[in-house]
């Protein structure tokens, strides 16, 4: 019994080894990012970050509107984090707690969007866009972002398990409308679920690439994933430069995580199948 | 609170329907509407409207001819699509097989009860999920350079001679592969990981008992109960998988759009993006959609149908 308690040594070498392989690339990138282009080209490779960061990071700032590309992907990954937040959990209070005709039907669409493969429908949307007027806005990328399928089933989840139907119907009896109960008595109970989804949102807007990258054409549009891409052209020319707005992109969700990473993880172990 | 007491409780809730005002019986319409209206613009409709597409040459400014399966024949004939087709499987399979495997392996490591720093090391396995695609991609193209990367600096140092890996087709799939690969196992690990902690610990101290080694125990009672979520993960993979787009198009500076002179990691989302968005035909873009589509549906069907055969191993 005792002996099958036991961590083996092993153990920690191999988990030591997966989290090195995590961990990285990101310093590797901080590490080209503060050299200059000679020494980032020289064999063998510099290993210790250099002292050129921020030359290279000022250098960033005047090829491409960088500071700029940080503040649209802030907005946009900001607006769809807080729109998963709440039309998720909206969504999600109906299904689990409200009683209607379709419920069932309605619920049942949401979670086989869930497995259709819609982004490969990029020409079609990128016409619908156009048609909007929306090219080359960054309303193009918020409003299609803002709910999700994966959202409201989460959200339901939390919310059939977390508000319970005495709760409910106290507040029912004390005369509180559907929309009070959502908004007084539901989304207060599930406040740390509904965090993390607006922060898994928040993640998978600001990384996003291949849609901004369709849409967005100027400059002053273009979200970190894309200056990233515009600084890339000028890899074969300094490959520092490109490794610096990768990590200046990087750095935001890095700092992120560092404050809020412990409930990302919990999270993301909370929504998932258990056995 | 009793069960008894709560039952007779959730009766009023069909009762008081009857009474509820108008606005109050629409609410959870209005509740759920904002998803199902994003949904229909801009991935329902853009859905159905590629198969529609797809039957025309569709020149975005110019005539829209219809053309019927023209396009289709046109595809099948192409070998660039067959290129890409072949590419967007083998970099999926070298990339998603190792990924569920070591996400295995590694949940099971991380399930120990008496594991020590159990939250870093969590979080560690976290980082490469919150790092773009974008700043991925190019971290590794520097690491993987046949003149000035890492990876060539340390196989000099053990005698192996530089290689090209973008030169040829399967070490530059490899390579994108490890990027898919270090971008999402830790995501799974942790998908795994919270399946096997809802397996009771008695189980295993049970088998421990029986004599059971970490292999048999991992063997016969981890994998078995994790069914459910390996089939998730299969299929999501896949749809993921297969749609590949950003790591063969960033890590090649030159040709992006081919990625590579002669297409060596062109995928169909990049072939897609190709005809589409760079040269206009937007009825052959469709066309590879569609084709796209079926292949993710066959795919995801056929995994669907083989991973739920994972039965708990007898003997």
């Amino acid at each position: 019994m005792n002996k099958a308690n036991r961590v083996r040594w092993w153990t920690y070498l191999l988990l030591a080894v997966a989290a090195l392989a995590c961990v990285f690339p990101l310093y590797w990138m901080f590490v080209v990012a503060s050299t200059d282009t000679a020494t980032a080209t020289r064999m063998p490779p510099e290993i210790v970050p250099g002292g050129n960061f921020m030359h290279l990071a000022g250098l960033v700032v005047s090829t491409v509107p960088f500071i700029r590309a940080i503040g649209n992907s802030l907005l946009v990954a900001g607006s769809i984090g807080i729109g998963h937040a709440v039309l998720c959990s909206l969504a999600g209070f109906a299904f689990a707690k409200l009683r209607f005709p379709g419920r069932n039907a309605l619920f049942l669409v949401v979670v086989l969007t869930m497995t259709v493969p819609t982004q490969l429908a990029v020409i079609p949307q990128y016409m619908i866009i156009s048609w909007l007027g929306w090219v080359d806005t960054l309303q193009a990328l918020i409003v299609p972002g803002l709910a999700s399928a994966f959202g409201i089933f989460w959200m339901r989840q939390h919310l059939a398990t977390t508000l319970s139907d005495e709760i409910l119907q106290a507040a029912r009896i004390d005369g509180a409308g559907t929309w009070q109960i959502f908004w007084r008595v539901a989304f207060p109970l599930v406040r740390p679920a509904a965090f993390v989804l607006g922060l898994l949102g928040f993640v998978t807007a600001w990384n996003d690439f291949l849609w901004p990258f369709i849409v967005l054409k100027s400059p002053e549009m273009y979200t970190a994933q894309i200056a990233i891409k515009a600084l890339q052209n000028n890899y074969v020319v300094d490959l520092g430069l490109a490794m610096s707005g990768s990590f200046l992109a990087t750095l935001p969700l890095l700092v992120l995580f560092v404050f809020v990473g412990r409930r990302m993880v919990a999270g993301i172990m909370d929504g998932a199948f258990k056995g | 609170m009793s069960a008894t007491l709560s039952r007779p409780r959730s009766l009023p809730a069909a009762t008081a329907r009857v009474r509820h005002s108008l606005p109050e019986r629409l609410a959870p319409y209005a509740y759920i509407a904002p998803f199902f209206l994003i949904f229909a613009v801009f991935g329902l409709v853009p859905l159905l409207f590629t198969f529609y597409v797809a039957l025309f040459d569709w020149n975005p400014i110019g005539e829209h001819v219809f053309v019927g399966a023209g396009n289709f024949n046109r595809l099948l004939a192409d070998t660039r699509f067959w290129n890409a087709a072949w590419n967007t499987i083998s970099i999926w399979l070298l990339s998603t097989v190792p990924q569920l495997v070591l996400a295995l392996g590694l949940a099971h490591l991380l399930n120990h009860a008496r594991l020590r720093l159990a939250v870093w090391w969590r979080m560690s396995m976290l980082v490469p999920y919150i790092t773009s695609v974008a700043a991925t991609t190019i971290v590794f193209a520097q690491m993987f350079d046949r003149d000035y990367g890492l990876l060539n600096w340390l196989l000099g140092l053990v005698g192996a001679g530089p290689i090209d890996f973008l030169q040829s087709g399967w070490t530059s799939h490899l390579m994108i592969a490890v990027m898919v690969t270090w971008r999402w196992f830790g995501y799974t690990t942790l998908l795994y990981l919270a399946s096997l902690q809802a397996v009771p610990r008695t189980v295993y101290e049970a088998a421990a008992v029986d004599g059971a080694g970490a292999w048999k125990q991992f063997r016969h009672i981890s994998i078995p109960s994790l069914r459910p979520v390996i089939v998730f993960t299969i299929v999501t993979s896949t749809i993921g998988g297969l749609q590949v787009f950003t790591e063969p198009l960033l890590v090649t500076t030159t040709s992006p759009l081919t990625c590579g002179a002669v297409r060596q990691c062109q995928t169909l989302t990049l072939f897609l993006y190709e005809q589409g968005f760079g040269r206009f035909q937007f009825g052959y873009g469709a066309a590879i959609g569609v084709a796209l589509f079926v292949l993710i549906i066959a795919i995801a069907s056929l995994n669907y149908v083989l991973s739920t055969r994972i039965r708990p191993e007898r003997g």
